[in-house]
């Protein structure tokens, strides 16, 4: 199967007055067409970033300053703004973490939704009205037809978020980016909002792109599992195997340190000493290696490069040069 | 049974609101109805639920930070929930509270050693002179090295920061800690090590604490009792050994069976809880949760279930629970 997105060698960076700080530095990730992907990391690892700049949405002075992110064969980098903008919703849609500051708090849902159907699919407002209708009733919102006319101040936190998912299928996108969208959410209404992204993946066939803090939460969604630290993929494997055989030590340490129902109550957590670097302060050789346990002097000398882990699926890719040598380094 | 620290006895709370755009309209939000418990020495009572559920009104109320609307809480023989500011001060420095954004609770221009020197002085626990070795025992305390003192608080990581809120809740040397949500803003990696680091301390200087999440994972992790709580009501209260064992109160299963499993496969099916938590403000009648209930039945809808003791220290306040056993459940076996 051809790979509908394909990151190779992506680098991000912020313009500082003292000079440019790297925040992704090359990271290589591909999605085929169906599937899920979930991408986990800490704060400030790069995650949201990386899929904020494939659609040309980085916030001022940050800049994808290298390597090729291809979608359908084309390089989504070297894109104009006209072009980006016509792929924007019709090709891929984007949900992002805060419903309340996303959705305009002056328009009615109806008409936001119908908006980006007049826009992508130049439909006219009745239709588009309906067709909005129809989008509230797929993503499970009780009473549409009254909804239509609410404003978003008048909907709960996961009425809302159901709301950015209905703009974000409104132009039947081919890949859908989910960047933490049920962070704001309490436990059963994350729950629900889990499933229902999961049945529209599966009805339409999309590809979809999970961005998360969260490993437990993408267990039961992703196929497959890339995980982030401090702007590189660490490990990337289908999720099956990141659970049953974790191999970079950082990613050990996460599914350590986190806590789960099965634990001995009272009982301390394997936890992570120390804090990720700050941009622009990337030590030598691996980012991870201050924090690791099994760090050597080959981590600090060079960088250790994504690799398949031998004896284990061939999927599973790991930067590690102690728990998967046989990577070799660049 | 040893004494309890803190006897908490029908703590209400409500706020009144004006609704509508120029507030013509008189509302009651009932964030806290009818709390009791018993909270003792040396032990962790956890309370989760859903946001608005009044698990921190409940910290609140019970130092008296928001005053309560009716109810008491015992402390030495003292019904705190009665005193004024002035009466509250002498209690505040054995009662403590560490809030969730260590952002917004430090004073952004005071230095930490001056953040963590100002509850010392101000109840005179110790002279001037000791300040110094008084800060870098607090500093040890939390994992943090005596350089810290001279910083200020922008220059530190949200765990390093969520440490220093937590010693300037022990430079009181208190008996009594509300956790609100302490951990909840950090990342994965940080929030084991500050969860490590309340174990230690709660060791290390016999503390009970107050613990406020809506993480059940990791309040399994920290606690010795549970609260189970719903729009401001107690669904379930029991030991944290047998409570995720064997969940009585049909919310309390649903909250357990919405949480993530590291286990790909099992969570793959899980059980669901429809619809949304009702507002407070118009509270359903009889049991809060019918609404949303698998086992709701007539007298649900009319009769506020009490919360009743149906398994040793296990209370639950549901009409179709009567014990571990005669439930319309199918039980997996505990």
């Amino acid at each position: 199967m051809n790979a509908l997105l394909d990151i190779r060698g992506l680098t991000i960076d912020i313009e500082r007055d003292t000079g440019p700080a790297r925040v992704v530095d090359g990271i290589d990730l591909t999605l085929r067409e169906g599937e899920s992907l979930g991408i986990v990391g800490e704060s400030g690892c790069g995650k949201s970033l990386t899929m904020l700049s494939l659609v040309g949405l980085l916030p001022n002075r940050i800049r994808a300053t290298g390597g090729v992110a291809e979608f359908a064969g084309k390089d989504l980098l070297s894109m104009s703004s006209e072009e980006l903008r016509l792929l924007r919703g019709s090709q891929i849609g984007f949900i992002f973490q805060d419903p309340m500051t996303s959705l305009n708090p002056v328009m009615r849902v109806g008409a936001q939704i119908a908006e980006a159907l007049v826009y992508q699919r130049g439909l006219a407002k009745p239709a588009a009205m309906a067709r909005a209708l129809e989008l509230l009733e797929l993503v499970g919102i009780p009473s549409p037809r009254d909804r239509l006319m609410a404003y978003p101040h008048e909907l709960s936190g996961g009425m809302r978020q159901r709301v950015m998912i209905a703009i974000g299928l409104a132009g039947s996108p081919r890949l859908l980016i989910a960047d933490e969208p049920t962070t704001a959410l309490d436990v059963t209404i994350q729950a629900q909002i889990v499933d229902l992204v999961r049945d529209l993946k599966d009805r339409f066939g999309m590809s979809v792109v999970w961005i998360t803090h969260d490993l437990a939460l993408i267990a039961g969604l992703a196929d497959r599992i890339a995980v982030l630290y401090a702007g590189t993929v660490v490990e990337d494997a289908p999720v099956d195997v990141i659970f049953d055989r974790p191999t970079h030590p950082y990613t050990r340490g996460l599914l350590a340190s986190l806590p789960t129902l099965s634990d001995q109550p009272m009982s301390r957590l394997a936890s992570i000493a120390g804090t990720p670097p700050e941009p622009g302060r990337r030590p030598p050789g691996c980012p991870f290696a201050p924090r690791c346990g099994l760090v050597t002097s080959a981590c600090t000398a060079s960088v250790p490069r994504l690799a398949p882990v031998a004896g284990s699926d061939p999927a599973h890719r790991v930067a590690c040069f102690v728990t998967a040598p046989e990577g070799g380094s660049a | 049974m040893t004494a309890p620290l803190l006897s908490i006895r029908n703590l209400t709370k409500e706020f009144p609101v004006r609704l509508g755009a120029f507030g013509e309209r008189a509302a009651t939000v009932h964030a806290l109805d009818g709390f009791t418990v018993d909270i003792i020495q040396g032990e962790t009572l956890s309370l989760v639920g859903e946001s608005g559920c009044g698990k921190s009104t409940t910290g609140y109320c019970v130092l008296n930070i928001q005053r309560p609307t009716s109810g008491s809480v015992i402390y030495g023989g003292t019904d705190i929930a009665q005193l004024d500011d002035d009466g509250m001060r002498p209690f505040r420095r054995d009662l403590q509270i560490v809030f969730q954004d260590p952002y917004a609770t430090l004073n952004p221009r005071m230095t930490i050693g001056e953040a963590l020197a100002e509850p010392i002085l101000f109840h005179k626990l110790a002279p001037k002179s000791d300040i110094r070795s008084r800060l870098h025992q607090l500093l040890a305390d939390v994992g943090l090295s005596e350089r810290f003192a001279q910083r200020y608080p922008h220059e530190l990581s949200g765990g390093q920061r969520q440490r220093v809120a937590i010693a300037r809740a022990l430079a009181c040397q208190p008996r009594f800690i509300v956790c609100d949500e302490a951990i909840s803003a950090l990342d994965v990696s940080v929030q084991a090590q500050i969860l490590n680091l309340l174990l230690d301390l709660q060791e290390k200087y016999g503390l009970t604490y107050l613990f406020i999440a809506h993480d059940l994972a990791v309040v399994r992790h920290i606690s010795d009792r549970v609260g189970v709580m719903y729009l401001g009501r107690v669904a379930e209260l029991a030991p944290a050994a047998a409570l995720f064992v064997q969940p009585l109160h049909p919310y309390t299963r649903a909250l357990l069976s919405a949480v993530p499993s590291t286990d790909p496969r099992a969570a793959r099916n899980r059980q669901r809880l429809e619809g949304e938590v009702p507002s407070p403000l118009t509270p359903p009648p009889g049991c809060r949760f019918h609404t949303r209930c698998p086992l709701a039945r007539a007298q649900c809808r009319s009769d506020v279930p009490a919360l009743r003791e149906v398994a040793p220290g296990q209370s639950v306040a549901c009409h179709a629970v009567s014990s571990p056993d005669a439930t319309n459940w199918e039980h997996s076996p505990a």
